[in-house]
């Protein structure tokens, strides 16, 4: 009795799903896969001529490969950025946790800050300028580490918190000096909220499209998601390139999905209660 | 909660002693502040000194190398300008409209998936899925998708016989339009939330309601709603933050059009930027910033103080 309302009430999530969340998806491959008089017309229908592929490569090759440099640009920025993020918000978190003092609400308010309040852009640019990193990829990458520290911050707090103070005397004892002890000892044991940090933030800044507009515009240095806008007005009448563009914008946070969902929706739902 | 504080204290002094003992033998303890220094100098350099600065150069009319005061000038012309004044109510009605929208939705959903149906880990990964995919992506793939005469909304809707309207053409919808977007790619993280706050209700409430033959709506409106009011706070302080900043999807969608019918601060803040009022678009970011402020933080407070109650 319960059983055969569970089956109907699924089976008509199923269907309200599917038209909402699952035809989009679809309707973005379905083009993708046309050739372009076909995808011209916008049906929701199967290809006549699949040509998915071609289209693939067409959008990669447009422009002298615009998005390839792209795809190598937003790697750079995310690999470099995450990595930064990781080292150097476990050590915030490790200090902030372990020892308490006058610096601790400091340190708690300029994290509920960077939470909340929106950064003034402008002012950055003036900033960047006058430090010669305006319009650089490093640039970018410590304006990304800067907006995404107190976040992970308090994530690895959070953590750091099941991390016993043993752990730490132990190595005292043993006579490790202190950056030992947290690269040796501490970071090991961070393991698993270490992946979870890699894994939301590197969604968070493959994704970013605000920060890389304002601070590393020009077509040679675009990310991803800057390069996707510009195709939209480069390929107004070739929606089977732009929607080619569009899936191949989305296949790295879908493979990260496929491998890291449970871990991705634990994160995230932990990281925004502790926001 | 008390004692597990006294305790972290205790054992938090035993190192600090040794930390004095050891400061003679100037051996530094093992917890040393210049782990501080690094991302504190990119945090304040970055973010907290062009926040100061914006307060300055918002009074002033600036090309970034020279900046001359001008009073409240910008300020006059950011609440005199139609367009500007717009991008503010806009931000607003977006705001409200999103996270209003999260939260019933989020709570819907939750509730949902963590009834007894089958599918539901499919479910929740589908919900979730639009999470984690490109802001830019979804706009044009949407904005492609609500189009008027070609769009498949339309199309659809024409099937059973109605005519769908402009969603991102006519100016009183656009606005609209981009927000149930927005919902449609941020209500997944609403879902997990409250799911994760549903969960952790004990058992025992339910079994009591049960026996007192408390019915479906009450043991929802008694022990559902209440109990899962941190995930409340936590997804109404989310999407407002998220809601009142919120640029990528309208800048992909309509670029603040038609005229400036869909124009939020943040958008403002770009054009004004793009147009080389430099002073002025700083002025927009002290206003997103005190908007912000004034509605975010008193929110929390009071969200947070009726959990304790």
């Amino acid at each position: 009795m319960k059983n055969t309302r569970g089956v109907v009430i699924g089976v008509a999530a199923i269907v309200f799903t599917a038209i909402f969340f699952v035809v989009p998806f679809l309707f973005i491959f379905l083009i993708a896969s046309k050739d372009i008089t076909e995808s011209a017309a916008l049906e929701f229908s199967w290809p006549q001529n699949f040509v998915l592929l071609d289209n693939l490569r067409q959008a990669l090759a447009a422009r002298d490969y615009l998005m390839v440099i792209a795809f190598i640009n937003s790697v750079i920025l995310t690999v470099a950025s995450v990595a930064g993020l990781v080292i150097l918000s476990a050590m915030v978190a490790y200090i902030w946790q372990r020892r308490a003092s006058r610096w601790s609400p400091v340190v708690n308010m300029l994290v509920l800050a960077g939470l909340i309040v929106p950064p003034a852009v402008v002012p950055t640019i003036w900033v960047l300028q006058s430090l010669g990193l305006f319009r650089t990829m490093p640039g970018l990458i410590l304006i990304e580490i800067a907006y995404g520290l107190p976040f992970c911050v308090l994530l690895f707090r959070a953590f750091m918190t099941t991390v016993p103070r043993e752990l730490d005397e132990a190595a005292v004892v043993d006579g490790a000096g202190s950056v030992q002890i947290f690269f040796r000892v501490i970071f090991p044991v961070l393991r698993s909220v270490i992946m979870t940090v890699i894994i939301l933030q590197v969604v968070f800044v493959y994704n970013d499209f605000q920060n890389p507009l304002y601070f590393l515009p020009g077509t040679e240095n675009a990310t991803v998601q800057l390069t996707l806008l510009n195709f939209q007005s480069q390929f107004l009448t070739q929606y089977h390139l732009l929607f080619g563009t569009i899936l191949l914008v989305t296949i790295p946070p879908l493979i990260m999905f496929i491998f890291f969902n449970r871990k991705i929706v634990e994160g995230m739902a932990a990281g925004s209660v502790k926001g | 909660m008390a004692s597990t504080l006294s305790t972290s204290e205790a054992t938090r002094l035993a190192p600090a002693a040794r930390g004095l003992k050891e400061r003679g033998k100037k051996r530094p303890g093992p917890y040393p502040y210049w782990f501080y220094f690094l991302p504190a100098i990119i945090y304040v350099v970055l973010f907290i000194v062009p926040t100061i600065a914006s307060f300055y150069f918002s009074f002033t009319r600036w090309d970034l190398f020279t900046s001359t005061w001008i009073g409240l000038d910008n300020y006059k012309a950011f609440f005199q300008e139609q367009a500007l004044i717009t991008g503010l109510g806009n931000t607003l009605i977006y705001a409200v409209i999103t996270s209003g929208l999260k939260v019933v939705l989020g709570m819907a959903l939750a509730l949902l998936l963590t009834s007894k149906i089958i599918a539901r880990g499919y479910l929740r990964s589908v919900i979730f899925f639009p999470v984690l995919v490109s802001t830019i992506g979804v706009g044009l793939t949407f904005t492609v998708l609500m189009d008027p005469e070609d769009g498949l909304i339309n199309k659809a809707l024409a099937v059973v016989g109605i005519t769908g309207p402009g969603w991102l053409t006519n100016p009183d919808l656009a606005l609209f339009s981009v927000a149930l977007v927005d919902v449609w790619k941020g209500v997944g993280l609403a879902t997990v939330i409250y799911i994760a706050g549903l969960v952790s209700i004990p058992q025992e409430y339910y079994e009591a309601a049960e026996v007192d033959g408390a019915g479906r709506w009450k043991v929802f409106r008694n022990i559902m709603l209440p109990l899962a009011r941190p995930a409340t706070a936590t997804v109404i302080t989310l999407s407002l933050i998220g809601g009142l900043r919120s640029f990528d999807l309208i800048w992909a969608m309509t670029k603040g059009g038609p005229g400036f019918a869909s124009d939020v601060i943040a958008s403002v803040i770009y054009k004004q930027y793009q147009a080389g009022f430099y002073g002025l678009s700083t002025a927009g970011s002290v206003v997103l910033f005190l908007v912000v402020t004034i509605i975010v933080v008193p929110l929390t407070v009071w969200l947070n103080r009726g959990e304790e109650s």
